[in-house]
């Protein structure tokens, strides 16, 4: 039997992935906080699941903190709201991914009062679990699954490890990089409240190298007095994306593979983003919920890149104009360059699962055209998951729904590698992405 | 504000097609001079009439066939270039007309242009002009290097066995671009340190090759050092179009290329193999994809869910 990673403290090798230009510029400096914008507007579907229902009315005064929305339905997140002010209107609206929600629209009184906030009586497995929901936490580094339930563990799967997210492979973001930086306390006490209340053997926190500076402040902690019975380690990974992604991480800081269709659990995993489990200790000890985000600002475009501390809804062209544009984007992103989604307008609010807003001038956005695959192969060797895009691309050129299938379209987690180290510039992601609906329809007809 | 939209990511590599085949071309230019340097301005003329043809037949095939112009992404070039050093150096100029009208217009644009030939196109070319004009395919050009000139073909047609350091410095007959090794080894760690290729698929060939000739007692520097060997296994075996895209897959390939190689050097009615074994394994290609395909994370072996 190999040593796992967290005997050696060296990662487990996984494949394919390529080294990406860090531009990491917003790394040293301190995060500043976004002034109070006029409006925010909070939608009611910020996670994977069932959107939220307003429980307050156009007219009511709200705090910071106080519950704006909630649903009954098993897999959701309630939603508070992030200033004090009083709601100016609940309507659906577009937003930054193309998805209609409909969002509580606040006018602030720029005071920025707290609700009466206390922290939760947590003394076991379910109440723990019940105040993880109230926090309104989501996975915050990318789709947004309500973190309550990625907790709870179905009966009959052992979780052994707990993996904290500080791969943070994207280009430019560095969000969690300062949240280790600044809140690495909370990172600390949020871990050990999931060690203690999940019954959870080990915690491997796990970092990409470029972040030698997070790597030593979190082993300083993980090494100090706090860490009780020497459960926490932190592991070092190579520099190279898409080491973040969930099923990657695992199989780094594990070397166990999640099965096709199944969840980190199947491979005895949990894996949180660490701003995540900051957030979580902030609500265990002060009760105050998930109201603001740490946005990494940067981009061409952007005259003075920083890390923002914004309130959720915050329309992002008021973020935009807090840090100054040099001169008029040409694409603002939502998230990072390999997996971010382009905005058709800046008008729509900052969500809970954003950490970065770029904005590119023409010249830095600037795509070159495709031209024909030369079949080099080199898709296949830098996919992380194993898949062949070429062959896929091909299939859906075709709209072969049987070749798609059996090569494994659907374990595709469209990290962007393929159309990243394509020489001919191909449009792999979209091709993955067509070829996903052929076979959605093909299910449809079926069923 | 007038934003842009689109699917991301949003980055991308800063290689392109046309820059490969650049690469391609720098790695064989110091086989182009050696050519010039043995055989004489003559070679030189050659090369430069094959890479317009092949590039004026592209932009004409493009036309006719009502598409992009491709000429400028440099693969037809790439084409005429190689073509070119597969024959030698007297090679009558109305002759290669024939070779750059199978590679470019026959071989390449009428399967579909660059990316969908299923063999390479120069090498095909090649056989073709050789079953064509078999004895000016072969040539006759003097090698100006060597003090009465060596005449004849490529030293595997038997005759005066010349030394092997000849056979690495080039001063011997036969094509263009295979006498010189010195200069195919340039090209070969110009594309190596490009990443243009790996050495996966000329190591596994030339190696293949060496271990057969061993085992059945040749003399392995011989075969290694004669013929096109070198030469096709850096720069035709190793085209991208019709070579497998998995490194397992390249392997076999490659073992197959050498091997054929061999088994028609030693035991078939030709002196040369290395053209037919890699267009013959060009055809295999396919099959070798779908038999070597990498295993998507998180299943278990393809053979073992078949069964389930």
């Amino acid at each position: 039997m190999m040593k796992n990673p967290f005997e050696t403290g060296k990662p487990r090798k996984t494949r394919g992935g390529l080294p990406l230009a860090h531009h990491k510029n917003t790394a040293a400096a301190e995060s500043v906080s976004l002034p109070v914008p006029e409006k925010v507007y909070i939608p009611m579907q910020m996670h994977i699941g069932a959107p939220c229902i307003p429980c307050v009315a156009v007219g009511d005064a709200v705090r910071v903190g106080d519950k704006i929305g909630d649903s009954d339905a098993p897999v959701s997140a309630p939603i508070h709201a992030s200033v004090s002010g009083n709601v100016s209107g609940i309507y659906p609206m577009t937003l930054g991914g193309g998805a209609v929600s409909t969002v509580v629209e606040i006018t602030t009184d720029g005071k920025m009062e707290t609700a009466d906030l206390t922290p939760p009586a947590v003394t076991d497995r379910g109440s723990f679990l019940r105040a993880v929901r109230e926090s309104g936490l989501v996975g915050l580094g990318g789709a947004g699954f309500p973190t309550h339930i990625k907790l709870n563990v179905p009966e009959g799967k052992t979780v052994d490890t707990l993996l904290v997210n500080v791969a943070e492979c994207e280009s430019y973001l560095t969000g969690d990089h300062r949240t280790v930086l600044e809140d690495g306390w909370d990172v600390m006490s949020g871990v050990y409240a999931i060690l203690r209340y999940l019954d959870i053997p080990r915690v491997l926190i796990c970092v990409e190298s470029n972040k030698p500076d997070a790597i030593e402040t979190l082993r300083k902690i993980a090494d100090s007095s706090a860490d009780i019975g020497d459960r926490v380690r932190v592991l070092p990974l190579k520099a190279s994306y898409p080491q973040g992604a969930e099923k990657i991480l695992i199989k780094a800081a594990t070397g166990r593979e999640v099965p096709c269709g199944g969840l980190p659990a199947d491979a005895g995993c949990i894996v949180m983003n660490v701003t995540g489990v900051a957030k979580l200790a902030v609500y265990l000890k002060t009760g105050m919920p998930l109201v603001s985000k740490r946005v990494t600002v940067d981009g061409d475009a952007v005259a003075s890149p920083c890390n923002v501390i914004v309130p959720i809804g915050t329309p992002i062209s008021e973020l935009l104009a807090f840090v100054g544009l040099k001169e008029e984007p040409k694409k603002v992103l939502m998230g990072g360059p390999m997996m971010g989604i382009a905005l058709a307008t800046t008008g729509v609010p900052i969500v809970k699962n954003n950490n970065g807003i770029l904005a590119f001038t023409e010249k830095g956005c600037a795509l070159p055209p495709p031209s024909p695959c030369i079949r080099c192969g080199r898709c296949v060797g830098h996919c992380p998951m194993g898949l062949a895009p070429v062959t896929l691309a091909k299939a859906t050129e075709r709209e072969d729904a049987d070749a798609l299938a059996s090569n494994d379209l659907l374990s595709c987690m469209e990290c962007g590698t393929c159309a990243a180290v394509c020489p001919a510039h191909r449009p792999l992601v979209q091709s993955m992405r067509v070829g996903k609906g052929i076979l959605r329809e093909k299910s449809r007809k079926k069923g | 504000m007038r934003l842009t939209v689109s699917s991301s990511p949003h980055l991308h590599a800063a290689t392109s097609t046309s820059r490969i085949m650049g690469d391609v071309l720098i790695s064989l230019a110091p086989s182009v001079l050696a050519a010039s340097y043995f055989f004489g301005l003559r070679a030189f003329l050659v090369v430069v009439f094959c890479t317009a043809l092949c590039i004026g037949l592209e932009a004409l095939s493009c036309l006719v066939m009502k598409r992009k112009n491709t000429v400028f992404d440099g693969s037809a070039a790439v084409t005429g270039v190689l073509l070119a050093l597969t024959l030698p150096a007297d090679i009558p100029l109305h002759y290669t007309i024939v070779g750059c009208v199978t590679a470019i217009v026959v071989v390449k644009q009428m399967f579909g242009g660059l990316g969908c030939n299923f063999v390479n196109p120069a090498l095909t070319a090649r056989i073709v002009m050789l079953v064509s004009f078999p004895a000016a395919t072969v040539g006759n050009a003097p090698n100006l290097a060597l003090p009465d000139g060596v005449t004849g073909a490529t030293p595997l047609s038997g005759g005066e066995v010349a030394s092997l350091l000849d056979l690495f410095l080039g001063r011997v007959g036969g094509a263009m671009g295979e006498g010189c090794k010195i200069a195919i080894l340039l090209g070969l760690v110009y594309l190596l340190v490009r990443r243009v290729i790996t050495p996966v698929i000329p190591l596994v060939m030339v190696g293949t090759v060496a271990l057969f000739s061993l085992l059945v007692g040749e003399n392995v520097g011989f075969q290694l050092l004669s013929g096109g060997l070198l030469f096709a296994a850096v720069f035709m075996a190793t085209d991208y179009v019709t070579t497998p895209i998995t490194l397992k897959g390249q392997a076999l390939y490659a073992l197959g290329c050498g091997l054929i190689t061999v088994l028609i050097r030693l035991y078939a009615n030709l002196p040369e193999g290395v053209s037919y074994a890699v267009v013959l394994m060009n055809i295999v290609t396919p099959l070798i994809d779908r038999a070597f395909r990498p295993r998507p994370y998180g299943t278990v072996k393809r053979k073992r869910r078949k069964k389930k």
